[in-house]
């Protein structure tokens, strides 16, 4: 009964309180946190996407950036044309989505093994982070909007009210939607995981020989799995210029692309609520570390990173578990020894 | 038994640079047969269950599931055609539980309800001494559980052709004989070919016998004149160089 109900809160619980953030964040919360921690939820986001392809499915991506940003640039592009931001974002889940099925069909059907995957995913980043670069010449522009180079686009408009192009959301409403966004997306995530198709998807990053010898086609499943995340992971570059008012290339840049890796590392693999978690830390760390300029933020990092490498290669979460089980465990043991002796003063 | 061949190999070849690992095999395997493969060390055994389920592709030469071509088949249609394999290294779900294990092989067919029922079947079928060992992840299992629990997933997928490769290496007596259990409740739906060395193992389980030497057919009988027979002895331990001694 009780290993019920852990189960049932491990389940609901992390989805439940981003709910309850949503709502009372805005009355708690300055301006200024709002907008951070908005921005923070559209990256989270994303690594959702990432921490369901890498670590569950095991598709060592390092393309999230592309689809990220592929997503961002979606939406400031169809924004300033359409001026109402609804199709903007459809179009924002839809492009990064089909870019991952183009470059999944090649990846997955074309056999490419684990490492190339990661290399070519993360050269496709780069070529489109030199892309963007290069687009300052007032040439490249889609409708109304310009490309702008290493500028990026500017005064992309934020989000409205379904249908009324002239009512935005407020920071406080972009927050609650940020935030109800992950919860919901967690939470389909982990529904999609306990799915039969889910469970399937697992048993291939167990063992991918295994699976296609019982008959399954290994390659249809990871690619499905990899449109999903992309998708996610557009739906976070939407949220995240909506919410800034501007894309840069440096959506595409290594750093960008590596950051995503980390989080999802550090959080755990083949854990939702770890990474997500180890999101909001790190760029919370990141802008801590930024603001006060006391130490070097890349210095601090690389420490970091090493620091999980070598101490905690399973990220926090799974680390936390274990440590868990242990405590139990031993509270256990501790209690049985403490009945037992009660009982033997009792004979005596 | 019926005479009709379920498995045919013509003239199957597979060649890796200048090393001919099956050369030129015309294997027919009977319906219902649970024929046995031996070959010392690099005789080509392997290769050809590889070959057969496409781990590896064929050089030259065709194979017939039933009088159909497979050869140019995926593997994950190989397997859905009904040709099941046990590679010689068990391949299972280490990270995942038994039950899970025989749960995947066993939703290609089977959904829901029907689904849990044959999981809990083929469990029963392999009969581990506790239940709760279930729950184990098969990581945590002996070499023999997780033989096991492969020869179970093989049994979920309810295959027409099984191939296994070394099902008994590095069991126990007990083990073995469990193992030959399993083997021929496969049977009895599922056409076997086996590959082993233990030849307690083989006389107990098969009838016919077909001898690979360096990727070809040697010869094919039953075990008892197989054991007989001086080309094999020598072979398999050497006769000449032990002559010249």
């Amino acid at each position: 009964m009780r290993g019920a109900w852990i189960a049932l809160s491990a389940r609901y619980g992390t989805a439940l309180l981003l709910v309850v953030l949503a709502a009372v964040g805005p009355f708690l919360l300055s301006q200024f946190n709002l907008l951070q921690l908005s921005s923070f939820a559209a990256m989270g986001l994303a690594t959702l996407g990432l921490a369901l392809a890498w670590g569950y499915v095991g598709i060592l991506s390092f393309g999230h950036a592309a689809f990220f940003g592929l997503g961002a640039y979606a939406y400031a592009i169809a924004a300033i044309n359409f001026g109402d931001s609804t199709l903007a974002i459809l179009l924002a889940v839809l492009l990064p989505a089909a870019f991952a099925l183009l470059l999944g069909h090649f990846l997955f059907f074309g056999r490419v093994g684990d490492v190339y995957l990661a290399v070519i995913t993360l050269c496709v980043t780069l070529i489109l982070f030199s892309f963007m670069n290069s687009t300052a010449d007032p040439w490249y522009r889609i409708g109304a909007a310009t490309l702008g180079g290493f500028n990026g686009i500017d005064a992309v408009p934020p989000l409205n009210w379904p249908g009324k192009p002239d009512a935005s959301l407020l920071p406080a409403d972009m927050f609650r939607l940020c935030f109800v966004a992950l919860a919901v997306t967690y939470y389909l995530i982990g529904r999609l995981l306990r799915s039969d198709a889910g469970r399937i998807l697992i048993a291939i990053r167990e063992n991918e020989l295994r699976s296609e010898l019982v008959g399954y086609d290994v390659r249809l499943y990871k690619l499905f799995a990899f449109v999903v995340s992309a998708a996610v992971a557009g739906l976070g570059g939407c949220l995240f210029t909506a919410n800034n008012g501007y894309v840069g290339p440096t959506v595409f840049d290594i750093n960008q692309a590596s950051e995503f890796l980390l989080w999802v590392i550090a959080g755990g693999l083949g854990t939702l609520a770890g990474p997500m978690i180890a999101s909001f830390a790190f760029q919370y760390l990141q802008t801590f570390l930024g603001t006060n300029q006391v130490l070097n933020t890349p210095l601090v990092f690389g420490a970091i990173i090493i620091f999980f490498v070598l101490l905690v290669p399973r990220g926090i979460l799974p680390s936390l578990r274990d440590a868990a089980n242990v405590l139990v465990s031993m509270v256990r043991v501790v209690r049985a020894r403490f009945r037992a002796e009660q009982l033997t003063e009792r004979r005596t | 038994m019926s005479a009709a061949p379920i498995l045919e190999t013509c003239g199957l070849t597979c060649r890796f640079g200048g090393v001919t690992a099956v050369d030129n095999v015309d294997l027919i395997i009977a319906e219902g047969e649970l024929r046995c493969l031996i070959g010392p060390n690099g005789a080509g055994k392997s290769t050809l269950f590889k070959c057969m389920t496409r781990q590896l592709r064929a050089t030259s030469g065709d194979i017939l599931l039933r009088g159909q071509s497979v050869v140019g088949s995926h593997p994950h249609q190989i397997a859905r055609m009904g040709v099941a394999i046990k590679n010689q290294i068990a391949s299972v779900y280490s990270g995942l539980s038994v039950r899970e294990n025989i749960w995947v092989a066993g939703r290609r067919l089977h959904r829901g309800e029907h689904l849990e029922r044959s999981v809990t079947a083929i469990l029963n079928e392999i009969g581990f001494a506790e239940p709760s060992r279930f729950n184990l992840k098969v990581d945590a299992l002996s070499h023999a559980h997780r033989q096991w629990v492969e020869l179970g997933m093989l049994l979920a997928t309810n295959p027409i052709v099984a191939l296994l490769d070394e099902p008994a290496a590095g069991m126990t007596r007990d083990e073995m004989l469990k193992t030959i259990k399993l083997i021929r409740r496969l049977n009895e739906s599922a056409t076997i070919i086996v590959v082993e060395h233990d030849l307690e193992f083989i006389s107990l389980l098969a009838k016919r016998v077909t001898v690979l030497h360096r990727g070809a057919i040697l010869l094919e009988d039953s075990m008892a004149n197989v054991a007989r027979n001086p080309l094999v002895r020598e072979i398999y331990l050497g006769k000449q160089w032990q002559a010249k001694q």
